[in-house]
């Protein structure tokens, strides 16, 4: 399941009706991870674009692979801005064993980082500024260059 | 005519063109100045799918995507 949210998410509340929805689903294991807005840099939040055609593909493909393990991935991340403090993006592994959902997490969130289509900008003085440092370049980018 | 469509940071209106290949694409995009930061960098969708190579044929009517660096959470 992938929920996207205008601005920042509501954390407890999600974290809660998923746990209610596969409350009776029979998994042993439950790991969220939530990402939160550091204060750095003098920023005043976050934005985010988000491109929901492929966010979603990538997003399917990766619940199959969960699937074949007997898991499954829940997320919600935010378009537009989230301020200090706020959190912008949850993932969540289920599984019937904690093992597969511990280790599913990490992998989840690393190909999050360097694959779904989502774009950062830093909010500083009223301003978006692209944050190019921090972004990575998708694998097999670059075939239109010289 | 395809079309041509820059997402997140890449500032620039959408394209559209009359090509038959990526190879034409690049040869167009490559004499944009505005583009010279952004090509290789971005990764390249057809109609939604990221494609690894030039050699794909395209046909009237498909979107192609450009995606900069991504840096999602």
């Amino acid at each position: 399941m992938l929920e996207l949210y205008e601005g920042s998410l509501d954390v407890p509340n999600i974290l809660k009706r998923w746990y209610e929805e596969e409350a009776q689903s029979n998994y042993g294991a439950y790991i969220p991870f939530v990402g939160t807005v550091r204060s750095e840099n003098g920023i005043d939040g976050l934005s985010f674009d988000i491109y929901e055609p492929i966010l979603k593909s990538w997003f399917e493909a990766w619940q199959q692979k969960a699937k074949a393990k007997g898991a499954i991935i829940k997320m919600a991340h935010s378009k537009g801005d989230v301020m200090l403090h706020e959190s912008s993006y949850i993932s969540a592994v289920f599984s019937p064993k904690r093992r597969v959902a511990l280790e599913f997490i990490d992998e989840f969130v690393e190909d999050f980082k360097a694959s779904a289509p989502i774009w950062k900008y830093d909010l500083i003085d009223g301003k978006r500024v692209y944050a190019k440092d921090r972004s990575t370049a998708i694998k097999g980018s670059g075939i239109l260059g010289k | 005519m395809v079309r041509v469509e820059f997402l997140g940071p890449i500032q620039k209106e959408p394209l559209e063109l009359d090509i038959t290949n990526l190879n034409e694409l690049a040869k167009i995009l490559q004499d944009d100045e505005e583009l010279k930061e952004w090509l290789g960098n971005s990764a390249v969708a057809v109609n939604d799918t990221l494609v690894s190579s030039l050699e794909a044929p395209l046909k009237d009517g498909d979107k192609i995507s450009l995606l900069p660096p991504v840096c999602g959470g």
